[in-house]
């Protein structure tokens, strides 16, 4: 079992072959001039630096300004959360990269070298085939941005967050913040100082938006951190399936991500929120995201975690409204040098609303998967329901998952189900399937899928799919 | 046509031989069947053609073709021609029969070429009506929750669609009740044939009424101790693993 020093990679072990697997689609990088560089290291005169590029309103340079001061003030929450954090060196990190100009409608006028990488990803063809919206974000702003015209015409608002501030003040401001507060954490008040980029969608009342929108965030420099911010609201009885994917070069210094995302479901509404992540094995992905559901709505939050070096993540729904609903599905594959620790929270504030976690995770050779969970049912409530299930998948002896599900229930007018098992694929399981030709990463590979067959199957078709590839990929790697 | 020779093979877990000494040549088409008593090293000699990674080989060969397999990887010897029908087979829990035996002739084939699905497919169905297996198994997950004829039914089936040259099956009867014994062995004689080589793994001479070997070996304390004709079988049974013992003392 690894402990807490030997989580501790060097930059060597970020360069072991076995470790670097293949986020090889995404593990290409191309030397960028940019315009703007708020250079290394965090103080306020990084933070005026992003605010005065961004031409932004006084309240929000001092809501910056205010955050900054809470991120400084907070202590990294290592009492609970492993010691690597401490490897994060915030005076290392370049907080602010741009080249300036609006993101571009068409892929044509989007600048040649970042247009090869997005076409590298493949993100203007999956736009083509099946999505109502994308927008391509590559370091810290949008170099493209675009959402079908009919999807427009109904009122839909998809811009990126700085976009979003400049056109729809008014929109922005009422639910900014408001779902998770600058303090909720020390990453969160990061991100809150140093914010930049991210989606901001709105849907109007009563409309389905029939497809997809997308996102995709690209990390392209060295030392570098991105701080998106997405705040997604949909309207009175309205419907979005929203799809982020991430990738980034594998440098051998560590880059930060540190997104805050959060969602509102006003009546009766639905959202969707689907990540697949395939950082490099140098990330620390720290994300903190939540959702408020109003009465009768619907939040649901399918979150699978494949690369990084350390991902902290734990999606959340607060069920204000009576009778909503909150629902995560969660897969976290660990491989070596890798450490997952995610989860889901649910924070029922109304009678009669209903949570389900669904959390499966995989531990590949020395990787680490802790599964961290908060239901919260109170007592003056009434008719709630949780169904938490944790399961987890070890392969190779060296392996290590945890689970921590803290649920909490007052009263007796409620309904909790926890079930939670641990399965090993073992030395007979793997030589089965090679006896019937199977190399070792393939059988790996299928006992994986076949872990998270059941999950995977509710996901939409090209998002499984895609799950499927990566961790092909991924299994593939791992074996020696 | 192919041959599997297998020369002077002594093979031991850990510091422990199992198996002193085996030489057999088995042609495309010949059912020969190993017999003996328990730990005689029977099973040991299936899984070390296949090569599980228990096992080391401490002297001798295997060949087919005459080409070594000894360095080859389990996976690579599959493909190259040996099928091996487990006394258990493991579970493989949210695998599909259908979407198993796909990425197992998928592995077949050369890098960049695709499974034709419908083809697969038809096949698939064929070799079912064969061995009279119902279609809702395609969709069952590999092994799991199966009963011990349906596990077997299922190597069979598996058998079946990889077409190996030689298949080594271990202990195919055992745990079987006389009704699931007579089903799986009509499925076996379905599959013989001039193509294909087997080895049959048994302790009773009960599989033997139904698959009819060509040859019999009895194994005794890691070594082929008699060989002969299928009655012997009927007489091994009749007189026991003893009589082998008299008739043939292991030094």
């Amino acid at each position: 079992m690894p402990d807490s020093q030997a989580i501790a990679i060097d930059p060597s072990a970020v360069e072991n072959p076995a470790v670097g697997i293949d986020q090889s689609s995404g593990n290409f990088s191309y030397d960028m001039k940019y315009e703007f560089d708020a250079g290394s290291g965090l103080n306020e005169r990084t933070v005026d630096y992003i605010s005065s590029v961004k031409k932004e309103a006084s309240w929000l340079r001092e809501f910056r300004m205010n955050a900054l001061k809470t991120f400084e003030s907070k202590p990294l929450p290592t009492h609970w959360a492993t010691r690597d954090l401490e490897n994060i060196d915030f005076n290392k990190i370049r907080y602010y990269l741009s080249s300036g100009g609006k993101p571009k409608r068409t892929w044509d006028e989007v600048p040649d070298d970042i247009k090869r990488t997005f076409e590298r990803l493949g993100i203007p063809e999956q736009e083509r085939k099946f999505l109502a919206g994308v927008e391509a974000q590559f370091d810290s702003e949008a170099a493209y941005s675009n959402i079908k015209e009919t999807v427009a015409k109904q009122g839909v608002i998809f811009v990126n967050s700085t976009e979003a501030l400049r056109e729809h003040p008014e929109i922005f401001r009422k639910w900014f913040g408001k779902v998770i507060p600058t303090s909720d954490n020390k990453f969160s008040a990061l991100n809150s100082a140093v914010f930049s980029g991210g989606s901001f969608i709105y849907v109007p009342p009563g409309i389905k938006v029939s497809h997809p929108l997308q996102a995709y965030f690209r990390i392209n420099a060295e030392n570098f951190g991105q701080f998106e911010r997405t705040l997604i609201i949909v309207d009175e009885g309205s419907e979005v399936t929203y799809m982020e994917g991430c990738t980034a070069p594998k440098f051998s210094t560590a880059t930060l991500h540190s997104a805050v995302v959060e969602l509102v479901a006003l009546k009766g509404a639905k959202i969707q929120y689907i990540t697949v992540q395939n950082w490099a094995n140098n990330v620390f992905n720290l994300v903190t995201k939540r959702g408020l559901a109003h009465e009768e709505a619907e939040i649901k939050w399918i979150d699978c975690n494949i690369g990084s070096r350390l991902t902290m993540k734990y999606p959340g729904v607060v069920l204000k409204g009576r009778k909503s609903r909150g629902e995560v599905l969660s897969i976290a594959l660990a491989n070596d040098g890798q450490h997952q620790d995610t989860g889901a929270k649910m924070i029922h504030a109304a009678d009669e609303t209903t949570s389900n976690i669904i959390a499966k995770s995989i531990s590949v050779g020395q990787g680490r998967s802790t599964y961290r969970g908060v239901v919260h049912i109170p007592r003056h409530l009434k008719g709630c329901k949780n169904n938490t299930e944790c399961d987890a998948l070890l392969i190779n002896s060296n392996s290590r998952t945890d689970t921590y599900p803290a649920i909490t229930v007052r009263g007796d007018r409620h309904a909790v189900q926890h079930e939670a098992s641990v399965s090993k694929v073992s030395e007979e399981q793997i030589f089965y399937m090679k006896q019937r030709g199977l190399t070792e990463g393939q059988a790996m590979s299928l006992s994986v899928n076949g872990f998270i067959n059941d999950l995977a199957r509710q996901f939409p078709m090209e998002y499984s799919v895609e799950l499927k590839r990566l961790i092909d990929l991924e299994m593939e790697g791992s074996v020696g | 046509m192919s041959l599997l020779e297998i020369k002077d093979l002594h093979v031991a877990i850990g510091e422990k031989p199992i198996v002193r000494g085996v030489s057999l040549e088995i042609r495309s088409g010949e059912v020969h069947a190993i017999m003996g008593p328990n730990g005689a090293g029977k099973s040991t000699l299936a899984k070390v053609i296949a090569g599980h990674p228990d096992y080391t080989v401490t002297g001798g060969d295997v060949l087919l073709d005459g080409h070594s397999v000894l360095e080859m990887e389990p996976d690579e010897r599959a493909r190259a021609g040996f099928f091996l029908a487990f006394q258990y087979p493991s579970e493989i829990p949210g695998v599909s029969i259908a979407n198993f035996l796909r990425a197992a002739l998928q592995a077949r084939l050369a890098d960049g070429e695709e499974l034709d699905a419908s083809a697969y497919y038809k096949r698939l169905y064929e070799k079912m009506d064969l061995l009279k297996i119902d279609r809702k198994f395609t969709s069952r997950s590999v092994n799991e929750g199966f009963s011990g004829g349906e596990k077997k039914r299922c190597e069979i089936l598996q058998m079946a669609m990889i077409e190996p040259k030689f298949a080594l099956m271990d202990e195919t009867d055992s745990g079987l009740d006389i009704d699931a014994l007579k089903i799986v062995a009509e499925g076996v004689n379905r599959l013989r044939g001039p193509g294909l080589g087997m080895l049959l793994i048994t302790h009773y001479q009960r599989l033997l009424n139904y698959i009819v070997p060509d040859f019999v070996h009895v194994m005794r304390e890691g070594r082929i101790v008699l060989s002969g004709g299928k009655s012997l079988a009927l007489e091994l049974d009749s007189k026991g693993y003893d009589w082998v013992k008299d008739e043939v003392p292991v030094s």
